[in-house]
């Protein structure tokens, strides 16, 4: 084994090792204990999750949010938990029970294995697969199958409207998120989402490659459902979407399942656009990468929640025509115009090598200036819109002179 | 001979998935669940692909076969709800599979099976081929001029037209 013990928290095995253990033995636990930890973080972090999300929610309201239960309520999320285990367990008449049951399990699994390829500092990594981001982009879409199977089973024609809604949504909006991930893969040339971290030690993709960043961090808040994207639940139309039907803990699985979502796609952002685990002193004490993401990853989630509680929902109409007309054309623009850049810093011999915040400021330079072009002619483009929009409307209220007068011009 | 690991195993596990999914999908009454079926026997192949080192192709395996194929079909049987309890397990043209499935049974087991396996025996535990291919190499190999590029732009043209027919028919007439 060509690792050698330096500490107990980076090098088990190695420690376990010199400490006179068998070394199959010694790998093997180390193994299991990753796997433990990686398999029970995201579970011990959902109930906390719930916490914030509601306490945030409700200073953006401006109310208190929970705080009876515990110190400032803290405790809220584990009655929640109790309360949602003695509700009664229905399945309705009618359902196909097998899928009916197989659903919440789905759509909480396929969340949980996300984790395995996070990397959470220079040597902790459940699994550094090669492909780590086709991972997981296809476990985001089995996420399409529990949606499916969970309206269709459930033999309630609202949960079947509601399901076909979502899948039209996390179908279309997988289209921008692959290609804006596709950015990341072309400026390091690797799929690995270590290897994607360690390119960002100069300097982080966000700076970059920003506009490959809003469009995934959007088409993502779109895949996890939440407003202004949240047509998957819309109270108001569909009652509560595909889980209409499901209660008790059953329900918990898809609730649970949907926050720990948004703070996985927090996780991914933060490793890919916000340098991971990155952070001062980080390569002498690589533990130090946990604190670092779990800040820059509570700073993404925070800004979600803010998006989610200040944004009105769109309608299903407009939802799809911002992909169709504006995210998908606006992604494929930002990659081809990053990949055109990428060949021509290469051509001019200033892609950085050793990867330091100076060798990467020309590279990073050029880039930002493309990415603020692209920006430039969105805006403008937006602007000649509105205009001729503008000018239709005001022709329509010429014709036909409606009660209240608009006045000419902006 | 055959050495019990880890690998011979989950070789079987994904066999079982595989063998059994598709059983399901042929002697299922429902339709959905011919169609849960088929994910699950889809996913076993997709576990082969991680068996033999090939971690891309068992993501695009997923990505493709699952998330996109195997929706489709869940989202057509879905519209049609009269499609979910089939009496009839066999339709009318049996007669016809059964001579076909036989045929490419023989063609699979004559073209894949004797090569390897050959009328000598089994030929060692030597692989086929000891070239070992990354991502990379199946990423240079699609737009090398020596290999696969013309099959690789042939397809995105053909994909491309789809799309674009797809537009056209979905469009208003205005």
């Amino acid at each position: 084994m060509e690792t050698q013990c330096i500490d107990i928290v980076n090098t088990l095995a190695a420690c376990l090792v010199a400490g006179g253990a068998d070394p199959n033995l010694a790998n093997f636990l180390s193994i299991l204990m990753g796997v433990v930890l990686v398999a029970t973080l995201p579970l011990v972090t959902v109930i906390l999750l719930i916490w914030v999300e509601r306490k945030v929610a409700a200073r953006i309201q401006d109310r208190i949010g929970p705080n009876r239960v515990g110190p400032y309520g803290l405790l809220q999320p584990v009655a929640d938990a109790l309360k949602m285990l003695t509700k009664e367990d229905i399945t309705p008449a009618g359902a196909d029970r097998f899928i009916y049951n197989l659903a919440p399990i789905i759509a909480f699994a396929m969340i949980i294995l996300m984790w395995a390829v996070i990397p959470f500092s220079p040597v902790h990594v459940g699994a550094d697969l090669s492909i780590g981001i086709l991972y997981f982009i296809a476990l985001g879409s089995i996420g399409t199958v529990k949606v499916m199977v969970g309206g269709w089973s459930s033999n309630n024609k609202y949960a079947l409207l509601g399901a076909f809604r979502t899948i039209a949504l996390l179908l279309s909006y997988e289209v921008p998120l692959i290609l804006a991930l596709l950015v990341p893969v072309l400026m390091t040339g690797t799929m690995s989402l270590q290897d994607i971290t360690f390119a960002q030690g100069g300097m982080w993709f966000i700076v970059t490659a920003p506009l490959a960043a809003l469009i995934f961090l959007i088409a993502n808040q779109a895949e996890t459902g939440r407003a202004p994207f949240d047509l998957i639940e819309a109270e108001s139309e569909l009652i509560a979407g595909y889980n209409i039907e499901y209660s008790g803990f059953k329900f918990g699985m898809f609730m649970a399942g949907e926050f720990l979502h948004v703070f996985t796609v927090a996780v991914l952002f933060s490793v890919l656009f916000l340098g991971g685990w990155w952070g001062p002193g980080v390569e002498q004490a690589p533990a130090l990468g946990f604190i670092y993401l779990g800040a820059k990853t509570a700073l993404v989630y925070l800004a979600l929640l803010w998006v989610r509680n200040t944004l009105p929902r769109f309608r299903v109409d407009q939802v799809m025509a911002l992909n169709w007309k504006v995210m998908v054309p606006g992604a494929i623009a930002v990659l081809l115009a990053q990949a055109l850049a990428l060949r021509v810093i290469d051509a001019l011999g200033l892609t950085p090598v050793r990867g330091g915040f100076v060798e990467s400021l020309p590279q990073t330079v050029i880039l930002l200036g493309v990415n603020l072009v692209l920006v430039f002619l969105f805006l403008n483009q937006v602007r000649r819109q509105g205009r001729r929009q503008r000018a239709a409307d005001l022709a329509v209220v010429g014709e036909t002179r409606p009660v209240v007068s608009v006045p000419a011009g902006d | 001979m055959l050495e019990i690991n880890g690998q011979t195993i989950a070789f079987f596990v994904f066999s079982v998935f595989i063998l059994g999914g598709a059983l399901g999908v042929v002697t299922s009454h429902n339709l959905i669940h011919s169609a849960l079926y088929l994910i699950l026997s889809l996913f076993g192949v997709a576990g082969f692909f991680v068996l033999l080192s090939a971690p891309f192709l068992a993501a695009v395996q997923v990505l493709v076969y699952i998330g996109a194929i195997a929706i489709l079909i869940i989202f057509s049987v879905m519209l049609t709800r009269s499609m979910t309890a089939l009496r009839q397990v066999r339709n009318q043209q049996w007669w016809l599979a059964l001579p076909v499935v036989v045929l490419l049974f023989a063609l699979l087991a004559v073209g894949v099976i004797l090569p390897v396996w050959g009328a000598e025996g089994l030929i060692g535990s030597e692989p086929v081929s000891d070239i070992v291919a990354t991502t990379a190499d199946l990423g240079v190999a699609l737009v090398d001029g020596n290999q696969y590029v013309l099959p690789f732009e042939v397809a995105s043209v053909l994909l491309t037209a789809a799309m674009i027919g797809a537009i056209v028919v979905a469009r208003d007439d205005e």
